[in-house]
Protein backbone atom coordinates (compact mmCIF):
# COMPACT_ATOMS: atom_id res chain seq x y z
CA UNK A 1 0.00 0.00 0.00
CA UNK A 2 1.38 3.31 -0.77
CA UNK A 3 1.57 6.21 1.42
CA UNK A 4 -1.59 8.05 -0.40
CA UNK A 5 -3.50 5.23 -0.55
CA UNK A 6 -3.35 4.73 3.03
CA UNK A 7 -3.74 8.66 4.40
CA UNK A 8 -6.86 8.48 1.49
CA UNK A 9 -8.06 5.67 3.78
CA UNK A 10 -7.79 7.38 7.00
CA UNK A 11 -9.67 10.45 5.86
CA UNK A 12 -12.12 9.17 4.26
CA UNK A 13 -13.38 7.14 6.89
CA UNK A 14 -12.59 3.51 6.01
CA UNK A 15 -13.81 1.07 8.62
CA UNK A 16 -11.17 0.45 11.74
CA UNK A 17 -9.01 3.77 10.60
CA UNK A 18 -12.10 6.37 10.58
CA UNK A 19 -11.10 8.73 13.02
CA UNK A 20 -12.92 10.09 15.65
CA UNK A 21 -13.47 13.42 17.44
CA UNK A 22 -14.26 12.82 21.12
CA UNK A 23 -14.26 15.28 24.20
CA UNK A 24 -11.26 15.80 26.43
CA UNK A 25 -12.75 14.51 29.76
CA UNK A 26 -10.00 16.58 32.24
CA UNK A 27 -11.65 19.64 34.32
CA UNK A 28 -10.07 23.04 34.30
CA UNK A 29 -6.96 23.39 36.38
CA UNK A 30 -6.20 27.12 38.04
CA UNK A 31 -3.50 28.96 36.89
CA UNK A 32 -0.49 28.88 38.86
CA UNK A 33 1.04 32.31 40.34
CA UNK A 34 4.67 31.76 41.10
CA UNK A 35 5.64 32.74 44.32
CA UNK A 36 9.47 33.78 45.58
CA UNK A 37 11.32 31.67 48.54
CA UNK A 38 12.29 33.63 51.24
CA UNK A 39 15.93 34.21 51.49
CA UNK A 40 18.25 31.54 53.04
CA UNK A 41 20.65 32.11 55.94
CA UNK A 42 24.34 32.30 55.54
CA UNK A 43 24.99 30.60 58.57
CA UNK A 44 23.05 28.11 61.35
CA UNK A 45 25.59 29.70 63.70
CA UNK A 46 24.04 31.13 66.72
CA UNK A 47 20.52 31.26 65.05
CA UNK A 48 17.26 29.72 66.23
CA UNK A 49 15.61 26.98 64.42
CA UNK A 50 12.01 26.00 64.55
CA UNK A 51 11.18 22.38 64.44
CA UNK A 52 7.16 22.14 63.57
CA UNK A 53 6.04 18.97 64.17
CA UNK A 54 3.04 17.92 61.98
CA UNK A 55 1.57 15.57 64.58
CA UNK A 56 0.85 13.19 62.04
CA UNK A 57 2.36 9.13 62.05
CA UNK A 58 5.16 10.10 64.86
CA UNK A 59 6.56 13.12 63.70
CA UNK A 60 7.50 14.62 66.47
CA UNK A 61 9.85 11.71 67.79
CA UNK A 62 11.55 11.89 64.16
CA UNK A 63 12.14 15.59 64.73
CA UNK A 64 13.02 15.15 68.39
CA UNK A 65 16.35 13.03 66.58
CA UNK A 66 17.29 16.19 64.12
CA UNK A 67 16.56 18.41 67.62
CA UNK A 68 19.76 15.50 68.98
CA UNK A 69 21.74 16.03 65.65
CA UNK A 70 22.41 19.64 66.22
CA UNK A 71 23.33 19.36 69.44
CA UNK A 72 25.92 17.06 69.09
CA UNK A 73 27.09 18.30 65.65
CA UNK A 74 26.31 21.97 65.19
CA UNK A 75 25.79 22.81 69.00
CA UNK A 76 25.75 26.77 67.80
CA UNK A 77 22.48 26.40 66.66
CA UNK A 78 19.04 26.88 69.29
CA UNK A 79 16.43 24.46 68.23
CA UNK A 80 12.44 24.04 69.37
CA UNK A 81 10.38 21.26 69.15
CA UNK A 82 6.46 22.90 68.38
CA UNK A 83 3.93 21.24 67.46
CA UNK A 84 0.95 22.42 65.04
CA UNK A 85 -2.23 23.27 66.84
CA UNK A 86 -4.39 21.17 65.46
CA UNK A 87 -4.34 18.66 62.36
CA UNK A 88 -2.49 18.73 59.79
CA UNK A 89 -4.92 20.27 57.96
CA UNK A 90 -5.31 23.32 59.47
CA UNK A 91 -3.17 26.30 59.25
CA UNK A 92 -1.66 27.75 62.54
CA UNK A 93 -0.81 31.58 61.87
CA UNK A 94 0.01 31.97 65.79
CA UNK A 95 2.40 29.53 65.14
CA UNK A 96 3.92 30.73 62.00
CA UNK A 97 4.06 34.51 63.44
CA UNK A 98 6.01 33.25 66.93
CA UNK A 99 8.80 31.63 64.66
CA UNK A 100 9.06 34.66 62.37
CA UNK A 101 9.46 36.50 65.76
CA UNK A 102 11.84 34.34 67.57
CA UNK A 103 13.21 32.40 64.80
CA UNK A 104 15.38 32.47 62.10
CA UNK A 105 14.04 28.93 59.87
CA UNK A 106 12.27 25.67 60.56
CA UNK A 107 12.29 22.70 59.43
CA UNK A 108 8.67 20.93 58.86
CA UNK A 109 8.22 17.26 59.46
CA UNK A 110 7.03 15.10 58.64
CA UNK A 111 4.81 15.77 55.46
CA UNK A 112 2.43 13.67 53.86
CA UNK B 1 4.95 26.92 52.04
CA UNK B 2 2.49 29.52 54.17
CA UNK B 3 5.62 30.23 56.20
CA UNK B 4 8.25 30.35 53.49
CA UNK B 5 6.01 32.81 51.11
CA UNK B 6 3.90 34.24 53.71
CA UNK B 7 6.00 34.64 56.22
CA UNK B 8 9.84 35.20 54.80
CA UNK B 9 10.87 32.01 56.88
CA UNK B 10 13.35 30.21 54.98
CA UNK B 11 12.38 26.65 55.44
CA UNK B 12 13.22 22.44 54.51
CA UNK B 13 10.35 20.02 54.44
CA UNK B 14 10.50 16.49 55.71
CA UNK B 15 9.05 13.69 54.15
CA UNK B 16 9.19 10.42 53.54
CA UNK B 17 10.78 9.15 50.70
CA UNK B 18 7.20 7.23 48.72
CA UNK B 19 6.26 10.86 49.04
CA UNK B 20 8.91 12.13 46.18
CA UNK B 21 6.55 13.17 43.60
CA UNK B 22 3.69 14.39 45.55
CA UNK B 23 5.86 16.77 46.80
CA UNK B 24 7.15 17.66 44.05
CA UNK B 25 3.84 18.07 42.04
CA UNK B 26 2.27 19.81 44.88
CA UNK B 27 5.07 22.62 45.37
CA UNK B 28 4.91 22.99 41.42
CA UNK B 29 1.42 23.56 41.67
CA UNK B 30 1.32 26.12 44.31
CA UNK B 31 4.24 28.18 42.20
CA UNK B 32 7.26 27.30 44.56
CA UNK B 33 8.85 24.19 42.92
CA UNK B 34 12.52 25.26 44.58
CA UNK B 35 11.17 24.43 48.29
CA UNK B 36 13.68 22.89 49.63
CA UNK B 37 13.21 18.85 50.77
CA UNK B 38 15.10 16.33 52.37
CA UNK B 39 13.30 13.07 52.46
CA UNK B 40 13.88 10.41 54.99
CA UNK B 41 12.62 6.56 54.38
CA UNK B 42 9.61 5.42 55.02
CA UNK B 43 8.09 4.74 57.64
CA UNK B 44 7.96 6.78 60.52
CA UNK B 45 5.38 5.64 62.19
CA UNK B 46 6.25 2.90 64.96
CA UNK B 47 9.78 3.12 64.38
CA UNK B 48 12.39 3.43 67.45
CA UNK B 49 14.51 5.77 68.68
CA UNK B 50 17.59 4.58 67.47
CA UNK B 51 15.84 3.22 63.96
CA UNK B 52 14.73 7.19 63.79
CA UNK B 53 18.50 8.28 64.41
CA UNK B 54 19.41 5.85 62.17
CA UNK B 55 17.11 7.66 59.77
CA UNK B 56 18.58 11.16 60.18
CA UNK B 57 21.88 10.61 60.57
CA UNK B 58 21.48 8.00 57.02
CA UNK B 59 21.03 9.27 53.58
CA UNK B 60 17.89 10.41 51.60
CA UNK B 61 16.54 7.88 49.87
CA UNK B 62 16.11 9.72 46.88
CA UNK B 63 19.49 11.73 46.63
CA UNK B 64 21.73 9.06 48.40
CA UNK B 65 22.98 12.41 50.08
CA UNK B 66 23.28 12.50 53.52
CA UNK B 67 19.85 13.79 55.06
CA UNK B 68 21.38 16.45 57.79
CA UNK B 69 23.87 17.88 54.78
CA UNK B 70 20.76 18.51 52.59
CA UNK B 71 18.65 19.95 55.50
CA UNK B 72 21.62 22.43 56.49
CA UNK B 73 22.29 23.15 53.01
CA UNK B 74 18.31 23.71 52.52
CA UNK B 75 18.59 26.57 55.16
CA UNK B 76 21.94 28.41 53.80
CA UNK B 77 23.12 27.55 50.38
CA UNK B 78 22.01 30.63 47.70
CA UNK B 79 18.76 30.55 46.20
CA UNK B 80 18.69 31.02 42.46
CA UNK B 81 17.16 33.11 40.27
CA UNK B 82 14.00 30.58 39.57
CA UNK B 83 13.98 30.67 43.42
CA UNK B 84 12.97 34.01 43.38
CA UNK B 85 10.64 34.66 41.39
CA UNK B 86 8.73 31.27 41.74
CA UNK B 87 6.93 29.69 38.84
CA UNK B 88 3.73 30.91 36.94
CA UNK B 89 2.38 29.26 34.14
CA UNK B 90 -1.06 29.22 33.16
CA UNK B 91 -2.63 26.09 32.06
CA UNK B 92 -5.92 24.83 30.01
CA UNK B 93 -7.93 21.44 29.05
CA UNK B 94 -8.50 21.39 24.75
CA UNK B 95 -12.14 20.61 24.59
CA UNK B 96 -11.53 17.75 22.25
CA UNK B 97 -9.07 15.02 22.05
CA UNK B 98 -6.94 14.90 18.48
CA UNK B 99 -8.89 12.86 16.35
CA UNK B 100 -8.16 9.61 15.92
CA UNK B 101 -8.87 5.78 15.70
CA UNK B 102 -11.47 4.32 17.87
CA UNK B 103 -8.63 1.83 18.67
CA UNK B 104 -5.76 4.40 19.19
CA UNK B 105 -8.65 6.76 20.93
CA UNK B 106 -9.12 4.01 23.60
CA UNK B 107 -5.36 3.64 24.26
CA UNK B 108 -4.89 7.22 24.87
CA UNK B 109 -7.75 7.55 27.53
CA UNK B 110 -6.16 4.76 29.02
CA UNK B 111 -2.43 5.70 29.21
CA UNK B 112 -3.33 9.30 30.32
CA UNK B 113 -5.29 7.66 33.21
CA UNK B 114 -8.63 9.27 31.66
CA UNK B 115 -10.40 5.55 32.63
CA UNK B 116 -10.61 3.35 35.37
CA UNK B 117 -8.97 0.50 33.34
CA UNK B 118 -12.19 -0.98 32.10
CA UNK B 119 -13.30 -0.19 28.94
CA UNK B 120 -15.32 3.16 28.35
CA UNK B 121 -17.49 4.52 25.72
CA UNK B 122 -15.72 7.15 24.00
CA UNK B 123 -17.20 10.68 24.65
CA UNK B 124 -18.26 11.88 20.84
CA UNK B 125 -19.71 14.33 20.24
CA UNK B 126 -22.67 13.18 19.01
CA UNK B 127 -23.04 11.10 22.32
CA UNK B 128 -22.22 14.11 24.48
CA UNK B 129 -24.97 16.06 23.09
CA UNK B 130 -27.68 13.41 23.37
CA UNK B 131 -26.66 13.56 27.58
CA UNK B 132 -26.47 17.61 27.70
CA UNK B 133 -30.19 17.27 26.39
CA UNK B 134 -31.48 15.81 29.68
CA UNK B 135 -30.78 18.71 31.64
CA UNK B 136 -31.67 22.57 31.57
CA UNK B 137 -28.85 23.59 32.59
CA UNK B 138 -26.65 24.81 29.56
CA UNK B 139 -23.31 23.59 28.69
CA UNK B 140 -20.73 25.93 30.09
CA UNK B 141 -22.92 26.72 32.75
CA UNK B 142 -19.93 26.05 35.89
CA UNK B 143 -21.01 22.94 38.27
CA UNK B 144 -18.75 23.32 40.84
CA UNK B 145 -15.19 22.43 41.74
CA UNK B 146 -13.30 19.58 43.00
CA UNK B 147 -9.27 19.20 44.47
CA UNK B 148 -7.62 15.97 45.13
CA UNK B 149 -7.06 16.96 48.83
CA UNK B 150 -7.40 20.25 50.94
CA UNK B 151 -3.76 21.04 49.97
CA UNK B 152 -4.05 20.53 46.43
CA UNK B 153 -5.50 23.34 44.14
CA UNK B 154 -9.39 23.06 42.79
CA UNK B 155 -10.21 22.48 39.53
CA UNK B 156 -13.84 23.81 38.06
CA UNK B 157 -15.99 21.92 35.63
CA UNK B 158 -19.10 22.87 33.02
CA UNK B 159 -21.87 20.72 32.76
CA UNK B 160 -20.66 19.47 29.30
CA UNK B 161 -17.07 18.40 31.21
CA UNK B 162 -19.86 16.28 33.19
CA UNK B 163 -21.60 14.78 30.19
CA UNK B 164 -18.13 13.60 28.73
CA UNK B 165 -17.57 11.25 31.85
CA UNK B 166 -21.00 10.43 31.89
CA UNK B 167 -20.97 9.34 28.67
CA UNK B 168 -17.50 7.23 29.28
CA UNK B 169 -19.48 5.21 32.25
CA UNK B 170 -22.00 4.36 29.98
CA UNK B 171 -24.74 6.13 31.57
CA UNK B 172 -27.91 6.73 30.02
CA UNK B 173 -28.91 10.06 28.96
CA UNK B 174 -32.10 9.82 31.40
CA UNK B 175 -29.41 9.21 34.01
CA UNK B 176 -27.53 12.36 33.82
CA UNK B 177 -29.32 14.98 36.06
CA UNK B 178 -28.44 12.62 39.45
CA UNK B 179 -24.81 12.60 38.17
CA UNK B 180 -25.08 16.86 37.69
CA UNK B 181 -26.39 16.68 41.70
CA UNK B 182 -23.16 14.41 42.59
CA UNK B 183 -20.61 16.74 40.65
CA UNK B 184 -22.45 19.62 41.52
CA UNK B 185 -22.09 18.76 45.18
CA UNK B 186 -17.80 19.54 44.94
CA UNK B 187 -16.95 16.25 46.44
CA UNK B 188 -15.03 13.95 45.12
CA UNK B 189 -15.32 10.32 45.01
CA UNK B 190 -11.64 9.52 44.46
CA UNK B 191 -9.66 12.09 47.15
CA UNK B 192 -5.75 11.09 47.75
CA UNK B 193 -5.51 9.57 51.36
CA UNK B 194 -2.74 6.70 52.29
CA UNK B 195 -6.15 5.04 53.84
CA UNK B 196 -7.69 4.40 50.46
CA UNK B 197 -10.37 5.70 51.47
CA UNK B 198 -13.98 5.20 49.04
CA UNK B 199 -17.23 7.14 48.64
CA UNK B 200 -20.89 5.31 49.10
CA UNK B 201 -23.71 6.85 47.37
CA UNK B 202 -27.48 6.42 47.98
CA UNK B 203 -30.34 7.58 45.91
CA UNK B 204 -33.61 8.66 47.25
CA UNK B 205 -37.10 9.81 46.07
CA UNK B 206 -39.11 8.92 43.03
CA UNK B 207 -35.97 9.22 40.65
CA UNK B 208 -35.59 5.55 42.12
CA UNK B 209 -38.34 4.40 39.31
CA UNK B 210 -38.33 6.63 36.77
CA UNK B 211 -34.56 5.09 36.42
CA UNK B 212 -35.68 1.82 37.45
CA UNK B 213 -32.78 1.34 39.90
CA UNK B 214 -32.21 -1.40 42.28
CA UNK B 215 -33.08 -0.97 46.23
CA UNK B 216 -33.97 -4.93 46.28
CA UNK B 217 -32.02 -8.31 45.81
CA UNK B 218 -28.54 -7.55 44.69
CA UNK B 219 -28.78 -3.89 44.95
CA UNK B 220 -25.14 -2.98 46.13
CA UNK B 221 -23.72 -5.65 43.27
CA UNK B 222 -23.43 -5.74 39.49
CA UNK B 223 -26.92 -5.94 38.71
CA UNK B 224 -28.69 -3.06 37.62
CA UNK B 225 -27.25 -0.75 34.62
CA UNK B 226 -28.49 2.89 36.79
CA UNK B 227 -26.85 1.82 39.96
CA UNK B 228 -23.52 1.02 37.93
CA UNK B 229 -23.35 3.73 35.77
CA UNK B 230 -24.10 6.81 38.14
CA UNK B 231 -21.68 4.90 40.60
CA UNK B 232 -18.98 4.82 37.67
CA UNK B 233 -19.78 8.20 36.29
CA UNK B 234 -19.12 9.76 40.18
CA UNK B 235 -16.00 7.70 40.04
CA UNK B 236 -14.65 8.94 36.55
CA UNK B 237 -15.94 12.48 36.88
CA UNK B 238 -13.88 12.76 40.46
CA UNK B 239 -10.66 11.77 38.93
CA UNK B 240 -10.80 13.83 35.78
CA UNK B 241 -12.37 16.93 36.43
CA UNK B 242 -10.24 17.42 39.70
CA UNK B 243 -6.76 17.12 37.84
CA UNK B 244 -6.49 13.31 38.26
CA UNK B 245 -5.93 9.89 40.34
CA UNK B 246 -2.96 8.48 39.31
CA UNK B 247 -0.96 6.20 41.77
CA UNK B 248 2.28 7.77 43.73
CA UNK B 249 1.51 11.02 42.15
CA UNK B 250 -2.69 12.34 42.86
CA UNK B 251 -3.29 9.11 44.54
CA UNK B 252 -1.43 7.89 47.35
CA UNK B 253 -4.19 4.88 48.78
CA UNK B 254 -1.40 2.44 49.83
CA UNK B 255 -3.81 -0.81 48.99
CA UNK B 256 -6.55 1.09 47.14
CA UNK B 257 -10.32 0.26 47.58
CA UNK B 258 -12.42 -1.97 45.31
CA UNK B 259 -15.34 0.41 46.56
CA UNK B 260 -13.90 3.15 43.94
CA UNK B 261 -14.76 1.51 40.93
CA UNK B 262 -18.81 2.46 41.51
CA UNK B 263 -18.69 3.87 44.87
CA UNK B 264 -21.33 1.26 46.44
CA UNK B 265 -24.13 3.37 44.88
CA UNK B 266 -27.61 2.34 45.11
CA UNK B 267 -31.44 3.35 45.73
CA UNK B 268 -32.89 3.02 49.27
CA UNK B 269 -35.21 0.27 49.55
CA UNK B 270 -38.21 3.30 51.37
CA UNK B 271 -41.08 1.10 50.49
CA UNK B 272 -39.99 -2.04 52.99
CA UNK B 273 -38.25 0.11 55.70
CA UNK B 274 -40.01 0.65 58.90
CA UNK B 275 -38.49 4.11 59.25
CA UNK B 276 -38.49 7.26 57.30
CA UNK B 277 -36.03 7.47 54.30
CA UNK B 278 -32.72 9.16 54.36
CA UNK B 279 -33.57 12.07 52.60
CA UNK B 280 -36.38 12.66 54.87
CA UNK B 281 -34.11 12.84 57.92
CA UNK B 282 -32.31 15.40 56.13
CA UNK B 283 -34.83 17.49 55.84
CA UNK B 284 -36.12 16.31 52.42
CA UNK B 285 -39.56 16.11 51.49
CA UNK B 286 -40.76 12.23 50.03
CA UNK B 287 -41.22 13.43 46.75
CA UNK B 288 -38.19 15.48 46.67
CA UNK B 289 -35.36 13.11 44.50
CA UNK B 290 -31.88 13.42 46.15
CA UNK B 291 -28.58 11.24 46.25
CA UNK B 292 -26.70 11.16 49.52
CA UNK B 293 -22.85 10.78 49.45
CA UNK B 294 -20.83 8.94 52.18
CA UNK B 295 -17.27 9.20 52.04
CA UNK B 296 -14.38 7.43 54.37
CA UNK B 297 -15.79 4.10 53.25
CA UNK B 298 -13.12 1.44 54.72
CA UNK B 299 -14.72 -0.76 56.98
CA UNK B 300 -17.64 -3.29 56.32
CA UNK B 301 -18.82 -5.63 59.18
CA UNK B 302 -21.23 -8.58 58.05
CA UNK B 303 -23.42 -10.96 59.85
CA UNK B 304 -27.21 -12.37 59.52
CA UNK B 305 -29.96 -10.90 61.70
CA UNK B 306 -30.61 -10.80 65.33
CA UNK B 307 -31.19 -13.29 67.80
CA UNK B 308 -33.02 -12.60 70.86
CA UNK B 309 -30.19 -14.00 73.40
CA UNK B 310 -27.36 -11.39 72.66
CA UNK B 311 -28.39 -8.87 70.03
CA UNK B 312 -26.96 -6.25 72.63
CA UNK B 313 -23.33 -8.02 72.54
CA UNK B 314 -22.95 -9.02 68.64
CA UNK B 315 -23.73 -5.45 67.67
CA UNK B 316 -21.93 -4.19 70.00
CA UNK B 317 -18.69 -6.00 69.06
CA UNK B 318 -19.28 -4.86 65.55
CA UNK B 319 -19.08 -1.44 66.78
CA UNK B 320 -16.05 -2.18 68.78
CA UNK B 321 -14.26 -3.83 65.75
CA UNK B 322 -14.14 -0.45 63.94
CA UNK B 323 -11.28 2.23 64.17
CA UNK B 324 -12.43 5.01 66.33
CA UNK B 325 -12.35 7.32 63.13
CA UNK B 326 -14.64 5.24 61.49
CA UNK B 327 -18.35 6.48 61.62
CA UNK B 328 -21.08 3.42 61.91
CA UNK B 329 -23.50 3.39 58.85
CA UNK B 330 -26.23 0.74 59.25
CA UNK B 331 -26.50 -0.33 55.41
CA UNK B 332 -30.11 -3.36 56.79
CA UNK B 333 -32.00 -5.70 54.82
CA UNK B 334 -35.94 -4.88 55.65
CA UNK B 335 -35.71 -7.70 57.12
CA UNK B 336 -32.84 -6.79 59.71
CA UNK B 337 -34.16 -3.24 60.19
CA UNK B 338 -37.62 -4.96 61.40
CA UNK B 339 -35.41 -6.80 63.68
CA UNK B 340 -33.72 -3.87 65.00
CA UNK B 341 -37.24 -1.71 65.55
CA UNK B 342 -38.62 -4.79 67.12
CA UNK B 343 -36.01 -6.25 69.30
CA UNK B 344 -34.46 -2.35 70.24
CA UNK B 345 -37.81 -0.94 70.35
CA UNK B 346 -36.22 1.80 67.73
CA UNK B 347 -39.30 3.76 66.10
CA UNK B 348 -36.85 5.75 64.66
CA UNK B 349 -33.39 5.69 63.08
CA UNK B 350 -31.91 8.39 65.08
CA UNK B 351 -33.05 5.98 68.16
CA UNK B 352 -30.93 3.09 67.08
CA UNK B 353 -28.16 5.75 66.18
CA UNK B 354 -27.92 7.22 70.00
CA UNK B 355 -28.32 3.28 71.35
CA UNK B 356 -24.93 2.62 69.18
CA UNK B 357 -23.46 5.80 70.15
CA UNK B 358 -23.99 5.20 74.11
CA UNK B 359 -23.22 1.33 73.49
CA UNK B 360 -19.70 1.74 71.61
CA UNK B 361 -17.44 2.65 74.68
CA UNK B 362 -13.85 1.63 75.26
CA UNK B 363 -11.21 1.86 77.90
CA UNK B 364 -9.51 5.48 77.21
CA UNK B 365 -5.96 4.59 77.10
CA UNK B 366 -6.86 2.34 74.14
CA UNK B 367 -8.61 4.68 72.53
CA UNK B 368 -6.12 7.11 72.19
CA UNK B 369 -3.63 4.09 71.16
CA UNK B 370 -5.58 4.09 67.77
CA UNK B 371 -3.12 5.76 65.19
CA UNK B 372 -5.77 7.18 63.18
CA UNK B 373 -6.69 8.81 66.75
CA UNK B 374 -3.01 10.35 67.63
CA UNK B 375 -3.34 11.95 63.90
CA UNK B 376 -6.81 13.10 63.68
CA UNK B 377 -8.12 13.66 67.01
CA UNK B 378 -5.57 14.00 69.32
CA UNK B 379 -4.50 17.67 68.19
CA UNK B 380 -8.18 18.09 67.71
CA UNK B 381 -7.94 17.47 71.36
CA UNK B 382 -5.37 19.49 72.86
CA UNK B 383 -6.74 22.52 71.13
CA UNK B 384 -9.46 22.00 73.40
CA UNK B 385 -11.89 20.98 71.06
CA UNK B 386 -15.02 19.19 72.74
CA UNK B 387 -16.00 16.13 72.97
CA UNK B 388 -12.33 15.12 72.46
CA UNK B 389 -10.57 17.10 75.13
CA UNK B 390 -12.57 15.38 77.78
CA UNK B 391 -11.64 12.06 76.39
CA UNK B 392 -8.29 12.88 77.16
CA UNK B 393 -8.98 14.00 80.73
CA UNK B 394 -10.45 10.23 81.41
CA UNK B 395 -8.53 8.03 83.44
CA UNK B 396 -6.87 5.33 81.57
CA UNK B 397 -9.62 2.59 82.27
CA UNK B 398 -12.43 5.06 82.18
CA UNK B 399 -15.01 4.06 79.21
CA UNK B 400 -15.28 6.61 76.77
CA UNK B 401 -17.38 7.19 73.34
CA UNK B 402 -15.65 5.65 70.28
CA UNK B 403 -17.53 8.00 67.80
CA UNK B 404 -19.35 11.54 67.37
CA UNK B 405 -23.33 11.38 68.31
CA UNK B 406 -24.24 12.40 65.32
CA UNK B 407 -21.76 10.37 62.88
CA UNK B 408 -24.04 7.20 63.08
CA UNK B 409 -26.51 6.81 60.13
CA UNK B 410 -28.88 4.29 58.81
CA UNK B 411 -30.44 3.21 55.61
CA UNK B 412 -32.55 0.03 54.51
CA UNK B 413 -31.74 -1.96 51.05
CA UNK B 414 -31.84 -5.61 49.72
CA UNK B 415 -34.68 -8.05 48.93
CA UNK B 416 -35.32 -9.72 51.91
CA UNK B 417 -33.90 -13.09 50.63
CA UNK B 418 -32.37 -13.09 54.14
CA UNK B 419 -31.75 -10.82 57.05
CA UNK B 420 -28.27 -10.19 56.46
CA UNK B 421 -27.02 -6.69 56.92
CA UNK B 422 -23.57 -4.67 57.02
CA UNK B 423 -21.89 -2.38 59.32
CA UNK B 424 -19.71 0.14 56.49
CA UNK B 425 -17.52 2.87 57.75
CA UNK B 426 -19.12 5.79 55.66
CA UNK B 427 -19.38 9.12 57.18
CA UNK B 428 -22.28 11.26 55.88
CA UNK B 429 -21.33 14.07 54.28
CA UNK B 430 -24.75 15.75 52.84
CA UNK B 431 -27.35 15.45 50.43
CA UNK B 432 -28.41 17.04 46.90
CA UNK B 433 -31.23 17.84 45.23
CA UNK B 434 -31.15 15.64 41.47
CA UNK B 435 -34.57 17.93 40.33
CA UNK B 436 -32.49 20.82 40.48
CA UNK B 437 -30.48 19.18 37.66
CA UNK B 438 -33.32 17.84 35.67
Amino acid sequence: MTIAHEQRRATRGDGAHTHLSVLNPMGYPPRVTGKALAPRLDSLDGKTVFLVDCRFDDSARLLEQVQTWFVKHMPGVTTRVVSLANVYGKDDPELWARIKREGHAAIVGVGH
Amino acid sequence: MTLESGYGVPVVMLHTHVFDRVVRSTVRMNGMPGMRAAYVPQPVMGKSESELWEYVTGKNPITGRAVMQEVVEGLTSPLTTDDLSGETFERSTPRLVEPDTEENLHALFLRNHWTDTLPIVLPTEERVANMLAHTRHKPDELVGRMRITGHREAWAYTVEKVAVNAVMAGARPEYFPVILALAASNVTARGSSSSSMASLVVVNGPIRQELEMNSGIGAMGPFNHANSTIGRAYSLLSQNLEGGSVPGLTYMGSQGNAYSFTNVTFAENEEASPWEPFHVEQGFKPTDSTVSIFGSVWHTGFTLGLREGHWRQVVERMLLGMDPLCRPFFVLDPIAARQFAEFGGFETKAKLAEWAYDLARIPAAQYWDYQLIQNYIYPRATFGEEPFASRLRAAPDELVHMFAPDSIHTVVVGGETNAYWRLFSAGYTRTMNVDDWR
